[in-house]
């Protein structure tokens, strides 16, 4: 095929593709690098999180108490399954809550004041300090009830929760396109039925990965628990006492002069990490299975 | 009870009559004092340039322009001589009565049988095997069965293009509706699919009246018994298919359909 460039504008040409090959390999070793340079810090946080936590992995993790200091033997039994149940159920409470306003926002407030100002305060919430959460449960609910609780700890990550769903929700929902709520319509659709079987169903894998991320987040949330359920050298499930918490328990292991608590520290730090990563990673799996 | 209708052959009844009909997005005034008849069991095709409001006008005859605020129609548009502008019936009714499939086809993320028997159970309640039978019944009618009695299960989406658009025709017609709006079916659909699909029009036809927009003028010439010819807002010319097409009476509707501009 012969060209339709004169020889001098076929020169020029290839002068300029050989500037863009050049323009784009540096950006392209730039873009590289600062990748490099974030995994690198995340590898070493990673290796030596595993190397020092599988130290600290024994049986007796799972199936004893935090112990004294000094103590002989001794576990996280209490903190992990503190953490659980305030976990859980910090999920199940903000979850329900969280969806429903994400709906609200997404189908229903686009054009209102409320919906707007709903918006404009969820934002707040999303990016407020973990610690206000904390400080704020502990002015309304543990300074009146006198006492730390696990109650005012599953409050606080509820309220972590909460804004997490409600973004995902609401995104996840807006990126449905308006067609199919058309073709929902045009069948004689309720909007409450366009919404329940169409809308959310097309954006369920999204939603739920909100809700997936939301719970990897308050796993490892320390502050908003250190004013409400404070921590608990003992077994309990009852939500009016303090109760343990990972999160808490390596903060307050982990800063300790004693070797067999700063063990502990980095086996729960292990546990955590390992939870968190397996949170994302399902979050990953569920999200592309859909798309 | 019907609307007198001039604009049709003797011979011919009404199904929609559009009386001095006008619409608007927000300020700006999108379908000027459209008067129209609609006959039953036919194929009207609208034709026009981009913009001149064809789909607009399919949109008010589901009143599917309500689900924008800002949207409004002034005028009559009359079912079988009922108004189904101003009627205190409820809107899920009157659009379970006119069906309409969109320009790209849209399953619901449900499985194929699910896509079908989502509309019927909005209105009816049917045993599951009067349900299965519902289901083939509206498959068959859209020409897909045969591609999909198979997998009934598995997801609307995993179907190809033009299988997914039958498949909206199929959940159309599924719920016997007895208005069909064809909003520019075929656009996003390769030839096979798309002469596949104007088969299906020629037969649903005897069956429902079918309004059709297209940007495709051999198609609406293929497909229609009636054409309308629209431009910026007002309706041109109407008439007979091959009337249009052979000897139009405008010449704005001789020039589009020659080509020479649109």
């Amino acid at each position: 095929m012969s060209s339709a460039f004169t020889p001098a504008a076929q020169l020029r040409r290839l002068a300029r593709h050989r500037a863009r090959k050049r323009i784009n390999a540096v950006a392209l070793s730039l873009s590289l690098a600062a990748m490099a340079f974030g995994v690198f810090w995340l590898i070493w946080i990673l290796v030596e999180t595993v190397r020092l936590g599988i130290g600290g992995m024994a049986l007796s993790v799972f199936t004893e108490m935090t112990p004294p200091p000094q103590a002989e033997t001794g576990g996280l039994a209490n903190a992990i399954f503190g953490s659980a149940l305030m976990v859980a159920l910090a999920t199940a409470l903000g979850t329900p809550i969280g969806i429903m306003a994400g709906v609200y926002l997404a189908e229903y407030g686009q054009r209102n004041w409320l919906g707007r100002i709903t918006q404009f305060i969820n934002d707040i919430l999303l990016s407020a300090p973990s610690i206000v959460v904390g400080l704020f449960v502990y002015a309304v609910v543990v300074a009146r009830m006198k006492s730390f609780s696990g109650f005012a700890g599953v409050l606080a990550l509820a309220l972590i929760v909460i804004p997490v769903v409600i973004r995902t929700t609401e995104n996840m929902l807006s990126l449905i396109p308006n067609s199919l709520r058309e073709a929902a319509y045009a069948l004689g659709t309720p909007k409450w039925k366009v919404i329940w079987s169409v809308t959310l169903k097309a954006a369920r894998a999204g939603v739920v990965t909100g809700v997936l991320l939301a719970l990897a987040r308050i796993s490892g949330e320390t502050a908003p628990l250190l004013f409400t359920a404070l921590s608990n050298q003992f077994w309990t499930a009852n939500l009016g006492e303090p109760m343990a918490s990972l999160p808490v328990t390596i903060f307050k292991f982990a800063m300790s002069p004693y070797e067999n608590w700063q063990k502990l520290a980095w086996a729960g730090v292990f546990l955590i990490t390992l939870g968190v990563l397996g949170l994302n990673i399902l979050a990953r799996v569920l999200f592309k299975n859909r798309h | 009870m019907q609307a007198d209708t001039p604009n049709l052959p003797a011979g011919e009844m009404s199904k929609l009559t559009v009386r001095s009909l006008n619409f608007y997005y927000g300020s700006f005034h999108a379908l000027k004092n459209i008067n129209l008849d609609i006959p039953e069991k036919k194929v009207t095709a609208f034709i026009g340039p981009s913009g001149c409001g064809k789909s607009t006008l399919l949109r008010i005859f589901n009143r599917m322009y309500e689900l924008y605020p800002e949207q409004r129609a002034e005028g009559q548009i009359l079912l079988d001589g009922e108004d189904l502008l101003n009627t205190k019936e409820d809107v899920s009714l009157i659009r379970a009565k006119i069906g309409m499939v969109f320009q790209k086809p849209t399953p619901f993320p449900m499985s194929i049988y699910d896509n079908i028997a989502f509309g019927v159970r909005l209105f009816e309640t049917l045993s599951p095997s009067e349900m299965d039978d519902r289901v083939e019944w509206a498959l068959r009618k859209a020409a897909l069965w045969a591609e999909v009695k198979d997998k009934l299960q598995q997801s609307g989406s995993s179907l190809s293009g033009g299988q997914q658009q039958r498949l909206c025709i199929a959940r159309g017609i599924a719920i016997k509706p007895e208005v069909l709006l064809l909003d520019e079916p075929c656009s996003a659909l390769d030839p096979i699919s798309t002469g596949k699909i104007e088969e299906l029009i020629h037969e649903l036809k005897s069956d429902y009246t079918v309004a059709i927009v297209t940007h495709n003028m051999q198609q609406a010439a293929r497909v229609s018994d009636y054409t309308a010819y629209m431009y910026l807002g007002d309706l041109i010319e109407f008439g007979a298919t091959s009337e249009i097409f052979m000897k139009p009476t405008r010449r704005e509707t001789e020039d589009y359909i020659t080509g020479r501009f649109g």
